[in-house]
């Protein structure tokens, strides 16, 4: 018990860093400081994690952390000045996988007693964000890069289509009520998410990447809460939330200095494509 | 009530957001884009606990490999912000010096 109180402090302690941070973060002066100070933050919530009560086995949890944190240093470290963004689109899409992944896991718990409705539902929503997030950030990735054909991709019945999955993507979780603990409608979950991703994608022209990376960055926020929801963590919630209010305003001001319409670029994918240089 | 809870934290969060970015200068906007996105890694935490806890061997195995993607998403997403912002301020020196 008095554990649980002291990982959950030092979950209070990390949002503190993570809203100091980001306020340091969009001022020319303090910028770098705040991005260590939300490392900092971060740090403090890693470690501390590790007396939760649930852990009983460290062995995968480090191996993991080795393989991801070797990775992305590496990364990070390699990668031309040029082709930054890109990359952070990449990297956005990891986080989107990895909470696609920790609301699979929360439903595939030995104790499925615990697993109610409600935290199916919620699990629905962040495999749905989360993949959303990966698949159209790997398009962001791959157009930045000039991996794929930067301009506007349009085909005949796109609009049919992108309505068809919403339709779907709106009408599962009331099957999953109905039918729960079957995992395929979770998996049918993930294929939707995944090609809605990338539907909602191509059609965007290269020159308004960095909003839609701004964008997916915000979804990737959210996909972090809804996680968070499902397995009842604070942290995940307050700071996914953080993360997607400030990535939507960010978005928005984005698309103001770029004289473009927010609305605009999200819809695309429904109207004629938007062809920006 | 967990609903109005969540309510409460998303109103407040959505201000909050606002209050710390709106005056964010168009330089800064891809370093702050880069930053916010190290802090969505933050599923990192939920997903050790996934990972190490005593479940499924399924559970296991998608935990372990959202440990893996969210760590690359943090260390990856701090670090490059860092090097951009370190690239920024050498910018500027330049432009002062011009």
């Amino acid at each position: 018990m008095d554990m649980l109180i002291l990982v959950n402090i030092s979950y209070v302690i990390a949002a503190i860093l993570f809203i100091v941070g980001l306020k340091l973060l969009s001022h020319p002066a303090t910028a770098k400081k705040g991005n260590l100070t939300s490392a900092l933050g971060m740090f403090i919530a890693i470690v501390m994690t590790l007396l939760h009560k649930d852990i009983i086995s460290y062995e995968l949890i480090f191996a993991g952390i080795l393989i991801g944190g070797v990775l992305g240093a590496w990364m990070a470290k390699r990668v031309e000045m040029t082709a930054m963004p890109e990359l952070v689109s990449l990297f956005n899409g990891f986080g989107g996988l990895a909470s696609l992944l920790l609301g699979l896991s929360t439903l595939t718990i030995s104790n499925s007693d615990s697993l109610t409705i409600t935290t199916m539902v919620i699990a629905y929503i962040s495999i749905l964000i989360g993949g959303v997030t990966f698949s159209g950030s790997l398009i962001a990735w791959a157009k930045l890069g000039g991996r794929m054909a930067s301009k506007a991709l349009i085909f005949p019945g796109q609009r049919w289509l992108n309505g068809l999955i919403i339709i779907t993507a709106i009408a599962l979780p009331f099957v999953i009520a109905t039918q729960p603990f079957n995992l395929q409608w979770f998996y049918i979950a993930i294929a939707l998410a995944l090609v809605f991703g990338i539907l909602a994608t191509i059609p965007i022209g290269g020159a308004d990447m960095p909003v839609v990376i701004s964008l997916l960055n915000s979804y990737s926020g959210l996909a972090a809460t809804a996680a968070g929801l499902a397995i009842q963590n604070n942290i995940l919630i307050v700071a996914g939330l953080l993360v997607g209010a400030s990535g939507i305003i960010l978005t928005q001001i984005m698309c103001k200095a770029m004289n473009r319409s927010l609305m605009n670029i999200l819809l695309s994918g429904f109207a004629k494509p938007i062809e920006a240089g | 009530m967990e609903l109005i809870y969540l309510l409460f934290i998303l109103v407040l969060a959505g201000f909050l957001g606002f209050e710390l970015i709106h005056k964010v200068p168009a330089t800064l906007h891809t370093p702050l884009m880069s930053g916010a996105n190290a802090i969505s890694g933050v599923t990192l935490i939920g997903a050790m606990v996934s990972a190490g806890s005593d479940n499924t061997q399924l559970t296991t195995i998608l935990g372990v490999a959202a440990v893996i993607f969210a760590t690359v998403n943090v260390v990856g997403g701090y670090m490059v912000t860092d090097r951009m912002l370190s690239m920024f301020k050498s910018k500027q020196k330049n432009k002062e010096a011009k």
